[in-house]
C-alpha cells in the first residue's frame, strides 16, 4: 500500500523536461525549503535559449543593460568559448531582484533544471534576501526598473550627443568603476519614478552647485594664499566617481547623469564581489540538502541522483596546487565545505571544535546558519568560521612572496601553530581592502590650476600596476584639468607617481 | 504554482548592438586582421566568414590594480611536502603553484582576442570603400526607371485591381462556413418533421415549434450576404527599380608557360577577389573570363580558375578576343565595360607593341577602366615597359605590380578605391 503511494508521488525522471515536470519539482523543492525555514523572495523562473544565456552573460548577468562595446566583446568571447565547447555555459543566472528571477537554459536536462531551481531560486535567493551586504547596498525591488531607466537615458544621450561622445564617457567611467562605490555609507534606495522625476531637478541643481564652486575663484594674486587655503575636499573621498559626479567642473548635466548610472551599477555589484565564497557555498549547500531530503522522502529516482551527484561533485572539486588545472581556491568547494562544517560543529562537535568555537559548538545549526549568513562577508566569514579540521582537509598552506628576498617562504601550514595565521591570511585574500588598491581623492587645487590629486596608500609595499597610467588619462578626461596621483610612502612622505596634464578648456555655459 | 515564463521566443540577438559597437570601435584593428587573412589561404575561403585575431592589449580596459612588487601572500591547497618556514625557489613563468595567482595581476602574457566574423561582416570590411571607377549611368539612372511586377494579392486596393476569382472563392468559403451549420440544422428539422408526421395530432405542437425554428433559420441563412467587403481580393503590384546600368568585367589571365604555379595562384587569387567583390557589390554585372597563352579562349568561371592548360605567350590574342566580344555582345553605348588583365609581363617581343596598339586605339576608348597587373618578383618585363606610355595618355588605364601574395590586397584596394565624389 505505502509502496503505491510513494510510486505515485515520485517525481518525473529522464532527461527531457516539460513545464509540468519543472513545476512539480519546484513545488516539492519549495515545500522542503519552507520546512528548512529558508526565507526567500518570490520566485520567477524564466526559460531561455543558450543564445539568450550568452546575451545575459555578456551584459553582466542583467536582463537589460545599456549598450557598450565592452558587452559586445564579452559576447564574442563567450560565444567563441561556448561554440568550441571549452565552456559549458553556467547552469544558472540568478538576478538579485524581487521577485527573484532565475534563468533556466533550454538545453539542460530535467535534473539540471531541478538543481538550478534549488541552487539559484532558493539558495542564492535566500542569501540575497538575508545577507546584510545585499540588504544594505542593493535595492532588489528597483534594480530592473533602474536599468531600464539607465538604458533609455543613455540611448537618448547617444541620439543627442552622438554615440562616440557617450562611449568615451562610459569608457572613462568604467575605468574608475571599482572606485565608484561607497564602502561604508548606505546609498539611498532606488526608484524608477523618483529617478525620472528628480533627474531634471538634479541636473539644474548640480550645475548650479558647480558654478557656485568656481565663482569663488579669487582674482589676481590669489596664489599667495594657496598654501593656507583649506583642502578641498576637507576629508579624503573614497568614492571617486561620486566626487566626479558632484564636483567635476566641466561636465555637462547629462554627463553627470551617466557617471551616476555607472556608479549605481557598480554599487549594485559591490556585495557580490565580497560574498562569493559564502554565497556560492550557501547555494550549493542548499541544493545539496534540499535534493537529498527529497531523495530521502523517496521522491527522486536513482538516475536523477546519479546525474545530480556527478554534476555536484565536479563543481565542488578542489585541485591541488601542483595540478595543472589548479586555479586558486575553488570558492564553491571552500564555501560548501565550510557550511557543511558549521553544521557538523553544531551537531557533532569534537573537543577541538569546542575549544575553537565555544559559541556554536553543540548549538542549533539552523540558527547558526542564519546568523552566519546574515551578518558576514567572505573575509569575516572565513576569519570566524574556518575550522582547523577544514584546513587539514584542504591541506592549506600559505606562501609569502617578498620581492626583497631571493626565495619564497612557506609562512604557515595546516598545523597547530599555523591555524590562526593561516586563517587570517586566507581571510585577507578575500578582503577587498587588500585586493584592491586604496586610492582616495586627496585634494583639488581650486584656487590654482584646478588640478585634482589622488593619493595611493600601498598595502605591503605593492605599487600600482602600469595600467594606472591609462586610468589617469580617463580620469583627466572626466575631470577636465590636470590630474595627479601621489603615493604615500612608508615613511610618511609622498611622491608624485603619475601626472596627466590637461589644459583643454571647453566653453562653459554662461552663469 | 511557480511563475515559469517562457522567454525562448523573445527577441534574440539582444547583443547585436553591442557587437556592432565593438566592430565599429576596433575597425582599424579588424581591418588589419582582415588584410592579413588573405595571406596564405585561398580567397575562395573568404566567402565563409573568418576567424579574426586582434591584439588583446588594444581592447583591454584599464583599472587601478596592484603591481607585482611588494609582499604578496597567498594560500594554496593540497600541501604535500612543505613545512612552515621552508624556502622555495621562485617558480619561473608562473609555472607550478606559487606564481600563478600573481601573474594575472598585470596580465603580462595575454593572448590575442580571437573571434568569428560572419561572412557579411567580413566582406563588408574587406570591400569597404571600394567601387568600380567611372561607372557612369548608375548614378544618373538609378532612381528613374521602375518596372511593376506582381506580388500576390492584398485585401486592399482600387476597384480596377479586384481579382474576381479570388474574391468569389473567398465569398463562397465564407458562406459555407457561416451558413453550413444552419442549413444542416434545417435538414435535420425536415427529417424530424417527416418523422413526427406519422402521428400528426399528438405532435402538432412539436411540429409547429420545429416549423417556427425552421423559418427563423431560413431568415438567418437568407441574411448571409453573397459577397462581403472583406471577401474582396486585389491584385497586388509593386514597383521595383529597374537596373539600367549594365556593366561587364573582362578578366584576362595569362596562363602561358612562363607563369609558374606561384604566379598563377597569385593571379587566381587576384581574380577571385575581384569576382567576389563584383558579385557582392553589384547585383547586375556580367563577367567574361578569358584565358590565353598563344591563343585566347573564352571560358566559364570553373575552367578559368581550375583548368591547367598551358602554352606560349601571345598577349594580343586575348585583347583581340576581348575587342571581338565587345563588338559582338556589349554595345559600349549601353554597357559599362571594364577589363582586368593579369600577366607576368613576359610576352613574345614582337607582340607587345601590338598589345599597345590594340589598347591605345581600340579597347581603351571602349572601356571605362582597364587595369593591368603584372606579377613578377624582379624587374618589370617588356609588357610593363610598353604599357607605361598608356597610363599617361589614358586616365582610365591603371597598372600595378604584385610581387608577392601580401601585395594582392593593397594592390586591389589601390585599383578599386572609391573616388571622392
Amino acid at each position: 500500500m505505502s509502496d503505491i503511494i510513494l510510486e505515485r508521488k515520485r517525481l518525473p525522471a529522464g532527461a527531457e523536461w516539460t513545464f509540468e515536470a519543472i513545476d512539480q519539482y519546484h513545488e516539492q523543492i519549495a515545500r522542503v525549503a519552507a520546512d528548512y525555514q529558508l526565507d526567500t523572495y518570490p520566485v520567477q523562473v524564466e526559460m531561455i535559449t543558450s543564445e539568450q544565456m550568452m546575451d545575459a552573460y555578456a551584459s553582466v548577468g542583467m536582463p537589460v543593460n545599456y549598450h557598450h562595446w565592452t558587452f559586445g566583446k564579452q559576447f564574442l568571447a563567450t560565444e567563441k568559448q561556448y561554440k568550441r565547447g571549452q565552456m559549458g555555459l553556467a547552469y544558472e543566472i540568478v538576478i538579485n531582484s524581487d521577485p527573484c528571477i532565475a534563468y533556466l537554459m533550454e538545453e539542460n536536462t530535467l535534473t539540471m533544471q531541478a538543481l538550478v531551481i534549488a541552487h539559484a531560486a532558493y539558495g542564492h535567493n535566500a542569501f540575497f534576501k538575508g545577507n546584510y551586504l545585499f540588504r544594505t547596498w542593493t535595492s532588489p525591488d528597483a534594480i530592473v526598473d533602474y536599468l531600464i531607466f539607465a538604458r533609455n537615458y543613455i540611448a537618448q544621450c547617444e541620439q543627442r550627443h552622438g554615440v562616440e561622445a557617450v562611449e568615451e564617457l562610459l569608457d572613462s567611467c568604467h575605468a574608475l568603476m571599482n572606485l565608484g562605490v561607497d564602502r561604508y555609507k548606505r546609498p539611498p534606495k532606488l526608484s524608477l519614478a523618483k529617478e525620472t522625476l528628480r533627474q531634471e531637478e538634479r541636473e539644474t541643481y548640480l550645475q548650479r552647485q558647480v558654478n557656485e564652486l568656481w565663482r569663488t575663484l579669487p582674482g589676481q594674486g590669489g596664489n599667495k594664499s594657496a598654501k593656507e587655503a583649506p583642502r578641498f575636499p576637507p576629508e579624503p573621498q573614497e568614492n571617486i566617481l561620486y566626487f566626479i559626479e558632484k564636483h567635476a567642473p566641466l561636465l555637462e548635466p547629462w554627463q553627470r547623469e551617466i557617471v551616476r548610472i555607472v556608479r549605481k551599477v557598480a554599487q549594485y555589484f559591490f556585495p557580490q564581489r565580497q560574498t562569493q565564497v559564502m554565497n556560492e557555498g550557501w547555494a550549493s549547500y542548499w541544493h545539496y540538502t534540499l535534493l537529498n531530503t527529497l531523495y530521502d522522502e523517496g521522491l527522486l529516482a536513482d538516475s536523477f541522483m546519479m546525474e545530480f551527484l556527478h554534476s555536484h561533485s565536479s563543481v565542488m572539486y578542489q585541485p591541488n596546487y601542483n595540478d595543472p588545472w589548479y586555479n586558486g581556491i575553488n570558492p564553491y568547494a571552500l564555501g560548501f565545505a565550510m557550511w557543511q562544517d558549521i553544521r557538523r560543529i553544531c551537531e557533532a562537535p569534537t573537543d577541538e571544535d569546542r575549544a575553537w568555537f565555544p559559541d556554536i559548538a553543540g548549538g542549533n545549526w539552523r540558527e547558526t546558519f542564519d546568523f552566519a549568513m546574515r551578518n558576514f562577508k567572505d573575509e569575516s566569514f572565513i576569519a570566524q568560521f574556518l575550522s582547523p579540521r577544514l584546513m587539514r582537509q584542504f591541506k592549506l598552506f600559505s606562501v609569502q612572496d617578498d620581492d626583497r628576498k631571493d626565495k619564497l617562504a612557506v609562512s604557515a601550514i595546516h598545523e597547530e601553530r599555523g591555524y590562526r595565521s593561516l586563517r587570517e591570511r586566507l581571510s585577507n585574500q578575500y578582503n577587498l581592502g587588500c585586493r584592491e588598491p586604496n586610492i582616495q581623492v586627496w585634494n583639488v587645487d581650486f584656487r590654482g590650476d584646478r588640478s585634482l590629486t589622488l593619493r595611493y596608500q600601498p598595502f605591503n609595499r605593492r605599487p600600482l600596476a602600469k595600467s594606472a597610467e591609462e586610468v589617469m588619462k580617463h580620469l583627466a578626461r572626466l575631470w577636465g584639468f590636470t590630474v595627479r596621483l601621489e603615493t604615500l610612502e612608508a615613511d610618511g612622505s609622498t611622491s608624485l607617481t603619475y601626472e596627466c596634464c590637461k589644459e583643454k578648456r571647453h566653453p562653459r555655459p554662461a552663469a | 504554482m511557480v511563475r515559469i515564463i517562457d522567454r525562448r521566443f523573445d527577441s534574440k540577438k539582444k547583443s547585436t548592438v553591442n557587437r556592432q559597437r565593438f566592430m565599429r570601435r576596433f575597425k582599424r584593428q579588424i581591418r588589419r586582421a582582415v588584410s592579413d587573412a588573405i595571406e596564405g589561404r585561398s580567397i575562395r575561403d573568404l566567402d565563409s566568414g573568418e576567424e579574426i585575431a586582434i591584439p588583446a592589449k588594444d581592447l583591454s580596459e584599464p583599472s587601478f590594480q596592484q603591481g607585482r612588487e611588494g609582499i604578496w601572500e597567498q594560500v594554496f591547497s593540497g600541501n604535500d611536502r612543505f613545512a612552515s618556514g621552508d624556502q622555495i625557489d621562485r617558480p619561473l613563468g608562473g609555472e607550478g603553484g606559487a606564481g600563478s595567482g600573481k601573474a594575472s595581476n598585470e596580465g603580462e602574457s595575454e593572448d590575442d582576442f580571437v573571434f568569428q566574423l560572419s561572412r557579411e561582416e567580413f566582406l563588408d570590411i574587406f570591400f569597404e570603400d571600394l567601387a568600380l571607377p567611372n561607372l557612369v549611368r548608375t548614378q544618373l539612372a538609378k532612381l528613374t526607371e521602375f518596372k511593376t511586377q506582381r506580388a500576390g494579392f492584398t485585401s486592399d486596393g482600387v476597384p480596377t485591381n479586384i481579382n474576381v476569382v479570388r474574391s468569389l472563392r473567398g465569398a463562397l468559403g465564407r458562406r459555407m462556413a457561416l451558413g453550413g451549420p444552419l442549413s444542416q440544422r434545417v435538414r435535420e428539422i425536415d427529417r424530424e418533421i417527416e418523422a413526427l408526421r406519422e402521428d400528426e395530432l399528438t405532435n402538432a405542437e412539436a411540429i409547429r415549434r420545429l416549423r417556427e425554428e425552421r423559418s427563423a433559420l431560413l431568415v438567418r441563412i437568407e441574411a448571409i450576404p453573397f459577397i462581403d467587403r472583406f471577401d474582396l481580393r486585389y491584385n497586388n503590384r509593386v514597383r521595383v527599380p529597374k537596373p539600367v546600368t549594365q556593366a561587364v568585367m573582362f578578366c584576362v589571365m595569362d596562363v602561358s608557360g612562363s607563369m609558374d604555379e606561384e604566379k598563377k595562384s597569385t593571379a587566381k587569387r587576384f581574380f577571385m577577389l575581384l569576382y567576389l567583390f563584383l558579385q557582392r557589390n553589384y547585383e547586375h554585372i556580367e563577367v567574361v573570363f578569358i584565358r590565353h597563352h598563344t591563343i585566347a579562349k573564352e571560358v566559364d568561371e570553373d575552367e578559368f580558375f581550375h583548368s591547367r592548360e598551358s602554352g606560349g605567350t601571345v598577349v594580343s590574342s586575348a585583347l583581340r578576343l576581348m575587342t571581338d566580344i565587345v563588338t559582338e555582345r556589349y554595345n559600349p553605348g549601353a554597357w559599362n565595360i571594364y577589363g582586368a588583365q593579369a600577366s607576368d609581363g613576359d610576352n613574345w617581343d614582337n607582340d607587345s607593341p601590338i598589345c599597345h596598339q590594340i589598347l591605345d586605339e581600340e579597347l581603351l576608348a571602349l572601356c571605362r577602366y582597364f587595369a593591368y597587373i603584372e606579377i613578377t618578383a624582379g624587374e618589370p618585363q617588356n609588357l610593363w615597359r610598353v604599357y607605361e606610355g598608356l597610363a599617361e595618355a589614358h586616365p582610365n588605364f591603371a597598372m600595378q605590380r604584385i610581387e608577392s601574395l601580401e601585395d594582392i590586397y593593397p594592390v586591389f584596394r589601390e585599383l578599386f578605391k572609391k573616388e571622392p565624389a
